[in-house]
């Protein structure tokens, strides 16, 4: 969903950020299993990173907020496990495997595991040329899709200036939902002032851009 | 159900039930346990923001791989062979006199794992989601970071699975020092944009 507790910029009432000296990398050993886990499941290839984002995204409010990071991402990777037919919520109930597994299209060997992880790419080849050019006003649709976007609330509506092209790459409003369907869309970096954003009174010696989506702009 | 109980048996006996969920992943044979170790080692011991603060450095004291690392981060960030890999799409912004560059995740906790590790807590708390965007100067302050007046504050949010690298300026009173010397300096929040690199105190 696209309105959900995820979608935080410009909120206020969260207080200070603090900063934790010294802060380790897992706050206790569950976190990086948590961590191990979702990578090592996500190779799989069942769903796509914005699948997975969305998972997270559709927890109750509440819950999102209240939980730490790990928690989220090991709430979001439970539900998906189960959603996609990988374990049965009867053996999370037991705690142990009642049925024989499903073929999995990728597994992480500790051979892979050894390796450096490199980012997947998320460019894809497209014959359709760019709409929009560097130093183009556009303006950003005001949409409110029931399911995944990454087009924040505080920048829908508003009008702004195509600063750089970044390629074509998948879509996450599409991929989301279906990791056959990448849609690939070109992808641009899209500067507002900080009045278009926050209106008359904001700080004018602020910018803040987003990476858009051309799904996501309309011409100005 | 009341909310209250609603979280507690969401978020209660999380260890437990992590523990859980590896066991019936591990006994399917969908997961490895020694392959999770090597994820979790990977993060835990060898990659973290000790590889950007190379990059930074380099971008110091060599202006051609500057030049290559704000045309293209990745392509420039995998040709020191010292650093390990770097994917797609990695983008460096540069700070100068005029602007200061803030990067942040609004939508969930988009970073630059490979240059800079795993993110801190911070990074993917609801204070500096919702407030980076909005309010950037009050979450500099929150660092300890004050910049002059006259600054531009240009504020990345990282909405797509490009990532980005901060850039710091180099700090005066620092020409004549080595190359590993300037790493040292780079910390993480430099390379977010919560902090700035000090001389002062090192060695």
């Amino acid at each position: 969903m696209s309105n959900t507790i995820h979608d935080m910029g410009g909120m206020h009432g969260f207080g200070p950020v603090e900063p934790e000296p010294n802060e380790p990398v897992f706050h206790a050993p569950w976190e990086g299993r948590v961590h191990a886990l979702q990578r090592a499941i996500g190779a799989a290839g069942l769903w796509t990173i914005d699948g997975g984002r969305a998972s997270l995204e559709t927890l109750p409010p509440q819950t999102y907020l209240a939980a730490t990071y790990y928690q989220r991402w090991f709430l979001g990777l439970e539900k998906r496990v189960v959603a996609y037919g990988l374990i049965g919520a009867d053996e999370l109930t037991t705690g142990h495997s009642l049925r024989a597994p499903v073929p999995l299209k990728r597994k992480v060997t500790p051979a892979d595991a050894a390796k450096p992880p490199i980012r997947g790419n998320f460019e894809r080849p497209t014959n359709t040329p760019a709409r929009f050019k560097i130093g183009d006003r556009v303006r950003t649709a005001n949409i409110n899709p029931a399911t995944h976007t990454r087009l924040p609330r505080y920048a829908r509506g508003k009008q702004g200036v195509i600063e750089a092209i970044r390629g074509c790459h998948v879509y996450p409003d599409t991929a989301a939902l279906d990791v056959h369907n990448e849609s690939p869309q070109w992808l641009y970096t899209v500067v507002f002032t900080g009045q278009e954003l926050w209106g008359d009174d904001a700080d004018p010696a602020i910018t803040v851009s987003i990476e858009a989506f051309e799904p996501y702009l309309l011409p100005a | 159900m009341a909310d209250h109980d609603h979280d507690h048996s969401e978020l209660s006996d999380i260890q437990l039930r992590v523990r859980a969920l590896e066991t019936i992943l591990t006994e399917k044979g969908y997961v490895d346990p020694a392959a999770l170790d090597l994820l979790v080692e990977s993060y835990e011991t060898k990659i973290g923001p000790k590889n950007g603060a190379r990059i930074v450095a380099r971008a110091w004291t060599d202006p051609k791989f500057k030049a290559a690392l704000l045309k293209d981060a990745t392509e420039a960030a995998n040709s020191l062979g010292h650093v390990s890999p770097v994917g797609s799409h990695l983008i460096a912004v540069e700070n100068t006199p005029k602007t200061h560059n803030l990067v942040v995740c609004t939508l969930c906790s988009c970073y630059p794992w490979e240059v800079l590790g795993l993110p801190p807590v911070w990074y993917k708390s609801a204070p500096y989601r919702s407030r980076a965007v909005i309010d950037p100067k009050g979450v500099l302050t929150d660092f300890g970071v004050a910049l002059p007046a006259e600054t531009e504050i240009r504020i990345w949010d990282s909405t797509a699975e490009t990532r980005f690298i901060v850039l710091p300026m180099r700090p005066a009173g620092t020409a004549s020092w080595s190359e590993d010397r300037l790493a040292e300096i780079v910390t993480r929040d430099c390379m977010i944009g919560t902090g700035l690199p000090q001389p002062q105190g090192s060695r």
